[in-house]
């Protein structure tokens, strides 16, 4: 379990991480999703402890990486946005020197073949890591992760750069990662985020704007729910027949028999809309759902948020 | 620390870099060698270290050049400062690493004096003790080169550096013998790596001139682990 309390993270004058709180459960796939320089790689580099934070704190599975570094950063396999790779080694040679510096106390040849398996790899084991392709270089890196099966894997854009094939394959490996580690991953590709994660938190110039599941997310960021229907009838009669109904906050008529509907989004109105316009004897011509879509409402969100900040300056 | 020690020796002697060091050194302490003992059929080994002086200020850069400022470049930094090692086990494991390569190069010295056997006894506790001298010498040099690699991304950049500090400090003897105030003239010549080295070279170990190299090691190991902690705090 990760739980990032209050964190904050200024560059001089410029607050990167602006007061962030989440959590993320033990077995769960976090997604870490952002517009580029949201302040995901910051965020991911103090909770490792790569940086410090200028105030907050981030506790792995009970220890804080400020009182006690080397054992949380233990119970963390990090693959930051650029592999750390030596690029003269071997990747087995690499992989035996991440084990010895991560002071893993498995055993040794058997726990890395596991890895190797894990990721694909062994087929180039000999190799020299600076000959090998942009994917098997990631991961090499994922790889160096792995090593010591910590409970928390912090992973930073894992898929960018790859082909779509090797996009797919790392997205079923995180996957299969999530039912046994708890999985923090970044990205700023809305459907890849949603495809793997359990939950998603969506940061925007350094602050979180949204923490959800991943399948209430749309509800969440938008904040309403939305209904466009097509009636036929006289328009007062047929606002009057949905106003009615439990749950609707507002009718207006957007043209010669279209309607939209606002309501609460914890009751779903579709059904009362039904009855109460069966009643009224007017004919449901069209019923859809005019909520936005989860990409758009993240776009706005992430816009809304920067104009708000350039109104500040 | 183990881990990271034998990385870095296996960097330096999977490429060419260990060897070419070992190359160069080898033949320069062989010409002087040759120049001023076997030619002039002397005994005294003491010309051929101290002109080594002046090579070592060239090799040591090339030797510590990559330490920090090619895995800040390559980003590998994050992987050594996101595993549980502490920064001084990390400063340390490179500073040995490239202490050992330096050490193969003077042990070539025990070779000369061997050669010398065949002639003369030679004077094995001045050689002795001269050879500690030299590892100390080149052990601050390490320490303070180590130090300005850590302090750029850029190979170039810290060797150039390092060169230049490694001629002041060959200046500071010339710079003490010029200043007028006996007061610089003192604190000048007793910081002088050269007058520290002297000593050894004539065989006299005296316990400050010692002391004086394991500060500077100890010192800039731990101004390399403050650039670390800076880097992270800032």
């Amino acid at each position: 379990m990760v739980e990032v309390k209050n964190l904050t993270k200024c560059y001089g004058d410029i607050k990167a991480v602006d007061d962030i709180s989440f959590t993320a459960q033990s077995g769960e796939v976090l997604g870490f999703l952002g517009p580029n320089g949201a302040g995901k790689s910051t965020t991911m580099n103090i909770i490792t402890g790569y940086l410090s934070s200028t105030s907050g704190t981030v506790s792995v599975d009970g220890s804080e990486i400020l009182e006690n570094p080397k054992e949380t950063k233990s119970k963390i396999g990090y693959l930051p946005e650029i592999p750390p790779l030596y690029p003269d080694m071997t990747v087995k040679s690499y992989l035996e020197f991440m084990f010895d510096i991560k002071k893993v106390k498995l055993p040794k040849d058997e726990h890395i073949k596991e890895v190797m398996a894990i990721v694909k790899i062994s087929d180039v084991q000999d190799r020299i890591i600076k000959n090998l392709s942009k994917g098997y270089k990631q991961r090499v890196g994922f790889a160096q992760a792995l090593l010591g099966n910590p409970p928390v894997l912090i992973l930073d854009e894992p898929t960018v750069g790859l082909d779509p094939k090797q996009i797919i394959e790392i997205r079923n490996l995180i996957k299969g990662l999530g039912k046994k580690h708890t999985v923090i991953f970044s990205s700023h590709v809305l459907s890849e985020v949603s495809a793997i994660c359990d939950r998603i938190v969506v940061i925007s110039n350094g602050k979180i704007v949204a923490d959800a599941k991943t399948n209430e997310l749309s509800t969440v960021l938008s904040g309403k729910g939305q209904l466009l229907l097509e009636v036929e009838g006289t328009p007062s009669s047929v606002s009057n027949a949905i106003n009615e109904v439990y749950g609707v906050k507002k009718v207006t008529q957007t043209g010669t028999n279209l309607y939209a509907v606002d309501y609460d989004n914890t009751v779903d109105i579709r059904k009362g809309v039904f009855k109460a316009l069966a009643n009224a004897d007017c004919a449901i011509l069209e019923m859809r759902s005019g909520g936005m879509t989860l990409e758009e409402s993240f776009l706005q969100l992430t816009s809304q948020n920067q104009r708000a900040k350039g109104g500040n300056r | 620390m183990l881990a990271i020690l034998r990385r870095e020796l296996s960097a330096y002697f999977n490429s060419a870099i260990g060897y070419i060091v070992m190359a160069v050194f080898y033949f320069f302490s062989g010409m002087y060698f040759y120049l001023y003992c076997l030619y002039y059929g002397s005994s005294n080994l003491t010309p051929v270290f101290s002109n080594m002086f002046m090579i070592i200020l060239f090799l040591i850069p090339i030797i510590t050049m990559k330490s920090f400022s090619e895995e800040k470049r390559q980003k590998t930094d994050q992987a050594l400062l996101t595993a549980p090692v502490s920064l001084f086990e990390v400063v340390m494991g490179k500073f040995l690493s490239a202490f050992i390569l330096y050490a193969c190069c003077v042990a070539i010295f025990i070779v000369y004096a061997i050669v010398i056997s065949f002639f003369t006894t030679p004077q094995w506790a001045v050689i002795l003790c001269t050879i500690l001298g030299m590892l100390l010498l080149g052990g601050s040099l390490i320490a303070i080169d180590i130090f300005i690699s850590a302090l750029t991304e850029s190979q170039v950049i810290a060797a150039i550096i390092s060169i230049a500090a490694g001629l002041f400090i060959y200046m500071i003897d010339s710079l003490a013998n010029i200043t007028q105030s006996t007061f610089l003239t003192g604190i000048l010549s007793k910081v002088s790596f050269n007058n520290n080295f002297m000593n050894f070279t004539y065989g006299i170990l005296n316990l400050s001139n010692f002391v004086f190299f394991v500060s500077v090691i100890a010192i800039f190991v731990f101004l390399t682990i403050r650039v670390f902690e800076k880097k992270r705090w800032s």
